[in-house]
């Protein structure tokens, strides 16, 4: 066992433990925040960035700090380590400039995303980001590309994560999809083309942190935070899938099916095709009740809710301010010159 | 001229062919090693003082010792030949010239090492090496340097050249390995350092092509006598590759230790600015390291000397020093343009980042485009400092070195060449002009 101080929090965690998961035991608000790293996905993490932590004191045995930042998800603990995450200003720093980074080739077109409400990108750019773009240049673009029946692919999307890969590598059979290309633009492909035709493909949706890999049977059907989370199973035949499910209802209809996720988004079983694209009938599950969703995801929490602030009624106005108001109303739709959108 | 080591025999005819190489003291070094034990090797060369030719100065004999050693698990060497960084052309030189000088230190070094096999990873572009490569393997394998049992000592070494597809990110020891495993070539996360997990998840040292050639001198004479040449912690002897607006670019053997100046203006080295130029700024060790203007290179803040030695060109850290690097010596003399320079740089970064860590792809392909549109006179102010942001924001944050290669150059030309940039977006018309450059509010054509 390893003791470390976590953010000025004592934790006890096996050797071996990644930093990360020594925060995920504490839990909370100081877990950094993963976008690459997908616990089920071994070799994933490391690539985006965004969960380093200043490890202010290396082991018991040696204290001295490490020179650089380091990727929490893939440094394991020592004895007697002393991390920083939110109560390091130059992590803080530092996470903005990633959010930044990823953000400036993203399309932003969350309005018509399926992925908006529960995307980790949304999410990351959300807490730890800045609401302007330094960013004045064309951005990255792709066509969209149908790989499989099921997944569409948009690439423009993409922040390189890698866990479709992983996912791919680790749990289907004959991989036909991997990263193609190098640097910015480096992108996720399909070799000639070819169609993702086995029966775990569906699984890449779920790893996916952004709407590059969405379901075909889902898009544009509903905003997820309008839809209701029910947790349900079926006698599913396939040897490796248990047939545990998501069904997300709006109203009497099932919209998606998903696997069921932790707070952390990561997938606890993986879920076969059939159950995820093919059983769309509450007649073909077994309902166990709500899902409860811990994720700081507006399907939840009012994660997003700003405080409301309500507005002042003034009864008595001056004449005068009427008269203003009336010439120069404060809020004027339409571009400049008073031409209209 | 100082002493050579690696480069005495280089221009004997037919010194690539394994008879004239060992006619001229040849394979010498490997008949010592094989007598000694490979610890001894190993202290030879930590006595010697040698710090790795490829960049980074790590010392190699240490490098050595790190490396794991659990029983009946095969070890490798890789020799790191995947040179592709603008300004440096030394291994190359090394290689086409004196390919069995290469041959020589891997065996030394593989026998110190206890690897049975080894590997020399090539850039792709240097096909016509890698042949040159491969016809003096051949030889060695004729005459039992190479293979079952050599020289009767009982140990044995297969040694492969493998070429790379030509990316510089593959020059990165982790990238190198895992190219040479046949997947893409992304360096790796560490740790597991390739000390403990390297080739096949193996324990592997890598090192430069100059690193292991030097084996080869160390051995012949004794690493106490070698550390005696250079200054301090800057032992021996380095290949410079010393490229740009001078009148005698070329490769240059250097004893650790001669001043900045002498090198640049001496007639037994570089022969001074070329058409009789004032010299503008330098890039010391191959474009990854931080420019350094005409006063800064010649004397370090403090006002002393600069010394080609790995302390004196990083004297004042990045404020004011440079880092020695693989030893790319770019000149430019006073009609070179700091911005373009740096775009072009830039450009290079861009193009070769692996596109795995989410800082360095989108933060060199940021770079360069608004370092483009400064050059090109479409730049603000607020650029200036944008791409001083984004280069801060780039560097320690990434996998690999990559990272920070691309970001150092820019930081530094902003840092001393600021009124150049500045004038680039107040003087538009003129900075866009074919071949003007800001030479103190005076255009020059």
């Amino acid at each position: 066992m390893a003791k470390i101080t976590f953010d000025g929090i004592e934790v006890e965690v096996p050797d071996g433990t990644t930093i990360l998961n020594a925060a995920r035991k504490i839990g909370g608000g100081v877990v950094p925040p993963a976008m690459c790293y997908y616990t089920p996905l071994k070799g994933s993490g490391g690539k985006c960035r965004a969960c380093l932590v200043r490890v202010a004191a290396g082991s018991a045995k040696d204290p001295r700090p490490m020179p650089k930042l380091v990727a929490s998800c893939i440094t394991p603990v020592q004895d007697g380590m002393v991390v920083e995450n939110t109560t390091s200003q130059q992590v803080l720093d530092v996470r903005k400039g990633i959010v930044e980074m990823l953000l400036i080739n993203h399309p932003l077109d969350c309005p018509v995303c399926d992925q908006a409400g529960e995307c980790d990108l949304q999410n990351f750019a959300f807490e730890h980001g800045v609401s302007t773009t330094r960013y004045e240049e064309e951005r990255r673009t792709f066509e969209k590309i149908d790989i499989g029946p099921y997944v569409q692919l948009h690439m423009t999307r993409c922040i390189l994560c890698y866990r479709c890969v992983y996912t791919a590598d680790q749990l289907t059979d004959g991989r036909v999809h991997g990263v193609l290309g190098r640097g910015d633009a480096a992108e996720i492909g399909t070799y000639i083309e070819n169609a993702i035709s086995n029966d775990f493909s569906g699984n890449v949706i779920d790893v996916c942190p952004v709407g590059a890999l969405t379901d075909k049977t889902f898009r544009f059907k509903q905003r997820v935070w309008f839809t209701k989370p029910v947790n349900a199973h079926r006698e599913c035949g396939h040897e490796k899938c248990t047939g545990h499910v998501t069904l997300w209802y709006k109203g009497k209809d099932v919209l998606r099916v998903t696997a069921r996720k932790d707070e952390y988004g990561e997938v606890k079983e993986w879920i076969c095709n059939e159950c995820r694209f093919e059983k769309k009938e509450t007649a073909d599950w077994t309902i166990e009740g709500p899902a409860h969703i811990d994720r700081s995801s507006v399907i939840s929490a009012n994660h997003y809710e700003l405080p409301v602030i309500n507005p002042q009624v003034i009864a008595d106005l001056p004449e005068s301010t009427v008269r203003e108001l009336e010439q120069n109303p404060p809020l004027k739709l339409g571009g400049p010159n008073g031409t209209s959108f | 001229m100082g002493r050579k080591l690696l480069t005495e025999h280089v221009n004997v005819e037919g010194i690539e062919t394994f008879a004239v190489y060992r006619k001229h003291g040849g394979y010498r070094a490997v008949e010592k090693a094989l007598k000694m034990t490979p610890d001894e090797v190993v202290e030879e060369v930590k006595k010697s003082g040698l710090r790795g030719r490829g960049g980074a100065g790590f010392p190699t004999g240490l490098k050595w010792s790190f490396l794991a050693k659990p029983e009946g698990v095969p070890r490798y060497l890789v020799c790191n030949a995947d040179e592709s960084e603008p300004g440096t052309f030394k291994d190359r030189y090394l290689m086409s010239k004196l390919p069995h000088l290469l041959i020589e230190g891997m065996i030394a070094g593989s026998y110190a090492l206890g690897a049975r096999t080894s590997y020399i990873y090539i850039r792709g572009e240097l096909l016509y090496v890698l042949r040159i490569l491969e016809k003096a393997i051949a030889e060695a394998y004729a005459a039992g340097f190479l293979g079952e049992n050599i020289l009767g000592s009982g140990y044995s070494l297969d040694l492969h050249v493998h070429p790379g597809g030509g990316a510089y990110i593959c020059g990165e020891e982790t990238a190198l390995l895992e190219s040479l495993e046949g997947k893409r070539g992304n360096p790796r996360n560490k740790p597991p350092f390739p000390a403990v997990q390297g080739l096949y998840a193996r324990p592997t040292v890598v090192n430069n092509v100059e690193s292991i050639a030097t084996v080869v001198p160390i051995l012949n004479m004794g690493g106490d006598e070698y550390a005696k040449i250079g200054v301090g912690k800057s032992t021996g002897t380095k290949l410079f590759s010393a490229c740009g607006h001078l009148n005698k670019p070329g490769i240059y053997e250097l004893e650790l230790g001669v001043p900045v100046e002498e090198f640049i203006y001496s007639d037994e080295y570089c022969g001074g600015i070329w058409k009789g130029r004032e010299l503008k700024a330098v890039v010391a060790g191959g474009s990854s390291v931080p420019i350094l203007p005409k006063e800064l290179i010649l004397k370090t803040a403090a006002g002393e000397n600069r010394l080609m030695t790995y302390e004196s060109l990083s004297d004042g850290g990045f404020v004011t020093g440079t880092m020695l690097g693989s030893g790319g010596f770019i000149a430019m003399d006073e009609t070179t343009c700091i911005v373009k320079n740096t775009w072009n740089f830039s450009r290079f970064y861009h193009h070769e980042s692996c596109g795995q860590c989410s800082p360095c792809r989108e933060g060199t392909g940021w770079l360069e485009k608004v370092l483009h549109r400064l050059e090109h006179g479409h730049g603000s102010m607020h650029d200036i400092d944008l791409v001083v942001s984004v280069a801060k924001q780039i560097e320690g944050n990434t996998i690999c070195p990559l990272g920070e290669a691309a970001a150092w150059p820019v930081a530094a030309a902003v840092r001393h060449f600021r009124d150049e940039f500045e004038w680039h977006v107040t003087h538009p018309k003129e900075a866009t002009q074919p071949g003007a450059v800001y030479r103190g509010n005076l255009v020059m054509a």
